[in-house]
């Protein structure tokens, strides 16, 4: 990793003036002009918007007054989060010159708290993808290992800050599109419970499952971005009035006696050897750290792949039918309304949007809606209640990130149902709604990231990023 | 499948039903293991947070504020006749 930037350093650079908020964006777009053509991370650069908010930022400087928390950091957005004024495509052709009215809430908190938004990250169309090859706009390159994916749905957005073309950036999870690229590109990155951080201006995939999050590399970077984006918003009403602690005051608790959940369910056939080998790994550096490990069972994880595909597409269908080629986006001219918009939509979406939308039109179509949708959904709630269990008897779950090391481009492309497959230890979380991180957890032969994932009851974010911050303290990083 | 996407307004081509002809019978195979589980007496869950934190108890007040960005909407719109989205033709005379 090159990035040498925290938060902490950049405020503090900025307070003792030995470099300016503009110097800084300049000195992050020069490093983007030279890596981005490699790495395909950024979609659109936003350097008007980023050096107005810097140059506010060195105002405040120059003044003497005080600086906000993230004053001057440069922040790199997923672009599927709605920037004013700032292109916004989805990582798709139906939108590809959209620039929509309005900021995200989480947008609009960063900025409020002086960061800097550089520009917008490629993903997988609409976020649907696991590997960031589903983007109407090119492939993107893992860093750490430029012949591998940086995973997905976010891979833009974790290649950037691996890449040190970022201090932190926002990706959005809904199945695990937070946290696998987090893993594959070694940094930390985590999704707050489901209501903790606004969805306003998030444009929609599954709206049960859809989060924001942050990347960031360390993780107390990321309770910072968190603890900015998190809290109640009345333009989403999924957002909870649950306090926000302090989660960089919380995070630094000792985690000696913290009772850590092993799902055996996570552990079976499957995972790859050298993943299998850095997590045993990791565990044992929480045993050594002064946890309490305690096997547990979780029986409806194997279900957790096929409960997702259909709420997730089912949702999705929903959702996507506003790309109408009325409002905004691509049209495809036809005599009839209909014609049009089938042509619009056909030529919009690519291969695998249009796959979910069959599939998740499929699911809720009539004679099929109680065998699929409702089965779905009945499910879920018993994934949700295996998880309410476990953490009746511990305080964290600790599980693997995703069972393979980042993979070759194009190596999984043609098998829809083996690319799903490389969610199956995210997407219980996301259907349960509860707090989820990933720490990096070495190298496979010093070269393919691992992550180590962490979960937590709803709502226990802090508990979740103590752990992970006494994790990479001890070194799990560089296991 | 013809049937799905029309009810999805998706104009595909015959490569492209094929091809997820066979991807979803695939996928709908997997899908099929959930009826290993007797789900009878399950209640579904439709969303995840709890009876405290439900949109309904979250509701903001019901009032009018300033908005003004029909403008802007409209510019992104690919056909718009302001203050209206126009549309090819709906209803035959």
């Amino acid at each position: 990793m090159t990035a040498a930037w925290t938060i902490d350093a950049v405020r503090g650079s900025l307070a003792a003036k030995k470099v300016s908020a503009q110097e800084l964006a300049a000195d992050f777009y020069k490093r983007i002009g030279e890596r981005n053509s490699e790495l395909n991370a950024y979609l659109t650069l936003s350097e008007e918007r980023a050096y107005r908010q810097a140059a506010r930022m060195d105002a405040l400087v120059a003044a003497g007054k005080p600086l906000p928390s993230l004053a001057g950091v440069p922040i790199a957005i997923k672009d599927v989060i709605s920037t004013r004024g700032v292109r916004t495509t989805c990582g798709s052709k139906i939108l590809e010159n959209y620039v929509p009215p309005y900021d995200a809430t989480a947008v609009e908190r960063l900025e409020a708290a002086g960061a800097v938004i550089l520009g917008k990250t490629n993903c997988d169309e609409f976020a649907m993808g696991s590997s960031n090859e589903n983007s109407a706009y090119g492939a993107v390159r893992n860093p750490e290992a430029t012949d591998r994916v940086p995973g997905g749905s976010s891979g833009g957005s974790a290649a950037a800050v691996a890449a040190g073309l970022a201090v932190a950036s926002l990706g959005t999870d809904t199945g695990g599109s937070i946290r696998q690229p987090g893993s594959f590109c070694g940094i930390p990155a985590m999704m707050g419970s489901y209501g903790r951080v606004s969805r306003y201006g998030l444009i929609a995939f599954a709206s049960s499952l859809d989060r924001i999050g942050p990347f960031a590399t360390n993780t107390r970077d990321v309770a910072a971005i968190l603890g900015v984006i998190a809290g109640r918003d009345s333009n989403d009403s999924t957002s909870t009035t649950a306090p926000v602690p302090d989660y960089r005051a919380a995070m630094e608790k000792p985690v000696k006696g913290l009772v850590v959940g092993i799902p055996k369910e996570y552990f079976a056939e499957g995972m790859d050897d050298g993943v299998r080998k850095k997590i045993e790994a990791g565990i044992e550096l929480l045993k050594k750290l002064g946890c309490e490990l305690r096997e547990i069972q979780m029986a409806h994880t194997d279900y957790a792949i096929a409960t997702y595909y259909i709420i997730a597409t089912a949702e999705a269908s929903s959702n996507l039918a506003r790309y109408d080629g009325v409002r905004y986006g691509l049209r495809v001219e036809d005599d009839s309304l209909l014609a049009m918009y089938r042509k619009t939509r056909g030529a919009g979406f690519g291969a695998e949007v249009k796959r979910r939308i069959v599939l998740g039109t499929y699911v809720l179509s009539a004679g099929y809606y109680n065998a699929y949708y409702l089965k779905g959904q009945k499910v879920r709630a018993l994934i949700a209640q295996d998880f309410r269990d476990a953490f009746r008897k511990v305080d964290v779950l600790v599980t693997p990130t995703s069972p393979v090391p980042p993979f070759r481009l194009g190596e999984r492309t043609n098998d829809p149902l083996q690319m799903y497959l490389a969610d199956i230890y995210t997407v219980t979380g996301s259907l349960a709604g509860v707090p989820g991180i990933s720490v990096p957890c070495g190298k496979i032969c010093g070269k393919l990231p691992v992550g180590l994932q962490i979960f937590g009851p709803a709502f226990g974010e802090a508990t979740v990023l103590q752990l992970a911050h006494a994790f990479e303290q001890a070194g799990g990083g560089s296991l | 499948m013809e049937r799905v996407a029309e009810l999805a307004y998706l104009d595909l081509s015959e490569a492209e039903l094929e091809m997820y002809r066979a991807q979803i019978d695939e996928i709908l195979e997997y899908i099929g293991k959930l009826n290993e589980l007797d789900t009878a007496s399950v209640e579904p869950m439709a969303q995840v947070l709890a009876d405290d934190q439900t949109a309904d108890a979250t509701l903001r007040e019901d009032v009018v504020v300033p908005c003004g960005v029909a403008a802007e909407i409209l510019e992104q719109a690919p056909d718009p006749e302001p203050p209206y989205f126009r549309v090819p033709k709906v209803i035959e005379r």
